[in-house]
């Protein structure tokens, strides 16, 4: 199954603004993504509850799976997302 | 006639409005047999629904961006698909739909627990949905700070730190409780915000949704049924008040000029506010603490400290070390548990099984110091002989702290005040804990509230004795618990010679006020018919009748 792992660049961690950003655009993918930390079982990427649950923190490598046809393309999205520094993306609109 | 109500006024001040109850969390009914599982899932998963739109609603109206993404990430938990799913399972295992949410919720909330930080923070976010969701399957109104969209008097059996985490206080005009003290959250919340306060107010439980009343914070009095004009009457008073108080500027002395330095309660530097402090009386370090599963870095805390004390270049910045244990539980301190907590490790004597952590906080308090040209004085809580006195005042001043204090908050403490003042250069009293101690009354005990009044004769006596040590030292004697915040026992503890007050910052006009009104002499003449007084009343009446 494809795998991309990615380090959490928000500085508050996957938590408040990026968790819901994150889990919003999990559910705009036209397929299932889970998301793990190294060997804990993996949550579905549109849980928040999973997700919060993950406790990622800034610089924690998370682990996003998907299978089927438009896996890689999710999985180059969410990615890049988290790979972005949300909260201060959030202040710099604000 | 309105009817006339009492408990404790712990917030001076008056104000009146209709009044608005908080709804208290539902309770699960008797489980009963499931008939029709697919109607049961119907039911608790449209309760979600309808919390999580709910919560998106509160989202978009937030003001503050913090708040309105913690809102908006709490209403995608209650629309989660797998807290569904896991209603459904407990549907499935024979759940009617309150209590399939009730485990749901419950399962997910020990993963968030585990997560740890603040992730565990959202675990009350999800306590919040399961009391909102279990409601909404009941029929019964949303429980929580209600919103009947003008100003109100928030009325409530007692309020969590949860609760009041986004109160507004351009819509609350008072609190009144049926539960509390004087050093309750409430009490503790409501003079920081300015607004007043009553608790211990049994009578408040008939007090009927949207009834006009008026509150006043200092005699304790709620009048239901009161005439809207009337309202309205004493609104505009309490505006002119404020008005009044924010022109008062400047340090703190009494009407003959004694100076009395008025200083803030805070527990960051975002306490210390725009206002020109004239220093801090009292820093509780316990924030960098909470809610951690390890203790917080060396460089982490000197930041902390450094960022307070760069605030207030000049002045006096008194700093508590860590005071942990009893009501304030640390998971990383590894306490067992206790029968008697406020009896148990705390403050200071958690030194004596994780020495390791007083130490890198007495490191990073005296790094923070060098780096900052404010005055930096450093005391331990829960001090209660002479030689816990001298053992942290050696450690102290081993790294270079040449200020170095204890607080006065076990009645043994006060009683050696004198040989206590031999080994440190200043004593601080906490009031709160000092009454709780003295009087064997547990300041979370609503009923026991009379005990708690800081005008009892026997602790303002404490106070004396410690006050009297500190003028024959020639060494500062302060107090810095919530007595302190309250104008007319201000006036009794300059008299009985304390040196500085310290309280939270919107208590600082109305003392200021007071202050200003009595001279030395009037304010050691309080000093000594309070301590005359048979009781807190007689002490209050004989004052404002001098």
């Amino acid at each position: 199954m494809p795998e991309k792992t990615v380090t959490i660049a928000s500085r508050s961690g996957l938590h408040a603004r990026p968790a819901k950003m994150f889990v919003q655009a999990a559910a705009r993918q036209g397929v299932a993504v889970r998301v793990r930390v190294g060997d804990r079982p993996s949550v579905p990427a549109t849980s928040m509850l999973g997700v919060l649950a993950l406790g990622a923190e800034q610089g924690t490598a998370v682990i996003l799976q998907a299978d089927g046809p438009g896996a890689e393309e999710a999985l180059d999205v969410l990615a890049e997302l988290l790979s972005r520094d949300l909260d201060a993306e959030e202040a710099a609109d604000a | 006639m309105p009817e006339v109500v009492r408990g404790l006024g712990v917030s001076t001040g008056r104000a009146a409005g209709r009044a608005h109850r908080m709804a208290r969390p539902p309770v699960l009914p008797p489980p009963a047999p499931v008939t029709d599982a697919a109607h049961e899932i119907s039911v608790a998963t449209g309760a979600l629904a309808a919390v999580a739109e709910h919560l998106e609603r509160y989202a978009a109206k937030a003001s503050n961006r913090d708040a309105r993404a913690i809102l908006e990430a709490q209403s995608l938990m209650a629309a989660d698909p797998a807290l569904l799913e896991s209603v459904e399972e407990g549907v499935g295992s024979g759940l009617g739909a309150a209590h399939a949410v009730d485990a749901a919720c419950a399962h997910h909330r020990e993963a968030l627990l585990a997560a740890g930080g603040y992730f565990a923070d959202r675990a009350g976010d999800l306590d919040d949905i399961r009391n909102r969701a279990v409601a909404a399957v009941l029929g019964l109104p949303m429980p929580g700070v209600p919103d009947p969209g003008h100003p109100y008097v928030l009325i409530a059996d007692d309020l969590a730190p949860a609760d009041t985490a986004n109160l507004d206080t351009g819509t609350v005009l008072a609190l009144v409780t049926e539960k509390g003290g004087p050093t309750s959250h409430t009490a503790i919340l409501a003079r920081t915000l300015g607004l007043p306060a009553v608790v211990a107010c049994r009578g408040a439980a008939g007090i009927g949704d949207g009834t006009w009343v008026s509150v006043d914070g200092g005699s304790g009095e709620v009048e239901v049924g009161v005439a809207e004009d009337v309202a309205a009457g004493i609104q505009r008073e309490a505006a002119a008040l404020r008005d009044r108080r924010d022109i008062g500027q400047g340090p703190g002395r009494t009407a003959d000029g004694h100076r009395v330095p008025l200083l803030l309660n805070i527990g960051s530097a975002l306490d210390v506010g725009p206002g020109a402090a004239e220093g801090v009386g009292l820093f509780r370090t316990e924030f960098l603490f909470l809610d951690r599963r390890d203790a917080p870095s060396f460089e982490e805390q000197v930041a902390a400290y450094a960022a307070v004390l760069q605030a207030l270049p000049g002045r006096r910045v008194v700093i508590r070390t860590l005071d942990a244990g009893s009501d304030k539980p640390l998971p990383f301190l590894r306490l067992p548990g206790e029968d008697n907590p406020a009896l148990g490790v705390r403050g200071l004597r958690t030194s004596r099984t994780r020495p390791e952590i007083l130490d890198t906080q007495i490191d990073a308090i005296a790094e923070a110091a060098r780096s900052s040209d404010a005055e930096t004085w450093v005391m331990a809580p829960m001090v209660s002989t002479v030689g816990e006195a001298a053992g942290f005042a050696r450690r102290a001043r081993a790294r270079g702290l040449s200020h170095v204090g204890v607080m006065v908050e076990v009645p043994a403490a006060a009683l050696h005040a004198r040989r206590l003042l031999e080994e440190v250069d200043f004593l601080s009293v906490g009031t709160n804990d000092l009454g709780q101690y003295a009087f064997a009354a547990d300041r979370q005990q609503g009923e026991l509230a009379d005990l708690l009044d800081p005008w009892q004769p026997g602790l303002l006596q404490l106070i004396a004795m410690c006050a009297q040590a500190g003028r024959e030292a020639s060494k500062p004697v302060g107090v810095c618990g919530e007595a302190a915040a309250d104008p007319l026992l201000a006036t009794v503890l300059v008299g009985l010679g304390i040196g500085s007050l310290s309280m939270a910052a919107p208590s600082v006009p109305g003392v200021r006020e007071a202050l200003g009104r009595y001279s030395m002499a009037q304010c050691e003449e309080h000093a000594r018919l309070a301590l005359a007084a048979g009781d807190p009343d007689e002490a209050r009446a004989a004052i404002t009748g001098a």
